[in-house]
């Protein structure tokens, strides 16, 4: 009996899933492509943005570096004057 | 260190204004086409970027094993360069990878232990950044695990499928292209050098701020 239910649910599975997917219609005639040029990616661009956000990026960093460096010989400058006083 | 700062920067940026002309003059892959002259940066960048871990990696052993507080400041400096570097080599890749491939990204054993390493790199400066006093011997441990994932990035085309290139492009490379990329390669290394050394600088100072914090 069992094995009478897993076979009648298998058979229903079966044929049940590919039904309930709703195939596309099938295609009836092949259209041909009229500008296939467009349909191929452009390298240059690829190529470009590679280099331009290379630059970009080590040029934000060299910024960031240029930065935090200014500021920590501020910071420095003005320790050393605050210790200057005390010294003397 | 500070001498030889400017001769270096000044040498890289020569480099680099030559650089685009030899790229230019390379000649074109026979399936990639133009767009595999984005490997006259890319590579070059994950070369910075390994070099980086490295020194990482053993600067952190160093500060563990001998509590030299200078390693650490070598440590944090070149754990930072490889993260910048790294970024350079994750974004150059996929658009590189777009015509190639088709796709911008795939879960590749290459692709996936870079980003791997590169998150590596991400914990470590997050843990020097917000883990309080102390974190500098775990984040050195952290260091280690990223020096130990360099060698699997860089074999792992060799090991696995995969749809990136093999290390061996690189020695087979034809008389046309290889003068451009170790042109390439030097330029980078010396911008890497000298963004270390002035990182590092900034390191040190912030060593003094410190003290001098402490003094008074």
């Amino acid at each position: 009996m069992k094995r009478l239910v897993v076979a009648i649910l298998l058979a229903s599975t079966l044929g049940v899933l590919p039904a309930a997917r709703q195939p596309q219609p099938a295609q009836e005639e092949f259209v041909p492509v009229r500008d296939a040029e467009t349909e191929q990616l452009p390298a240059a661009p690829l190529v470009m943005s590679a280099y331009a956000v290379a630059w970009l990026l080590i040029f934000l960093y060299v910024w960031s570096l240029w930065r935090r460096l200014n500021k920590v010989e501020r910071e420095l400058a003005e320790l050393g004057q605050r210790a200057t006083p005390k010294g003397r | 260190m500070r001498t030889l700062f400017l001769p270096t920067i000044l040498l890289a940026v020569v480099m680099f204004v030559g650089a685009p002309w030899l790229i230019d003059n390379a000649p074109m892959e026979s399936t990639m086409g133009f767009v595999q002259k984005i490997f006259y940066f890319h590579v070059p960048a994950w070369f910075v970027m390994f070099a980086a871990v490295f020194v990482c990696g053993i600067a952190g052993a160093i500060h563990v094993f001998r509590r030299s507080a200078a390693a650490d400041l070598v440590a944090v400096t070149a754990a930072e360069i490889a993260a910048v570097f790294g970024i350079v080599g994750l974004v150059t890749g996929p658009l590189w990878a777009r015509k190639a491939w088709g796709v911008w990204w795939q879960w590749d054993a290459r692709l996936t232990s870079a980003l791997i390493l590169e998150l590596i790199l991400f914990a470590y400066l997050l843990l020097r950044r917000y883990g309080g006093p102390g974190s500098e011997k775990l984040a050195s441990g952290v260091a280690l695990f990223g020096m130990a994932n360099v060698p699997f990035v860089y074999w792992s085309v060799n090991v696995w499928r995969t749809l990136h290139p093999k290390t061996t492009v690189v020695p087979s490379l034809g008389p046309g292209m290889r003068g451009a990329f170790w042109w390439c390669v030097l330029a980078f290394m010396l911008l890497g050098g000298a963004l270390f050394a002035a990182r590092l600088r900034l390191e040190c100072l912030r060593a003094r701020v410190d003290e001098l914090y402490l003094e008074h």
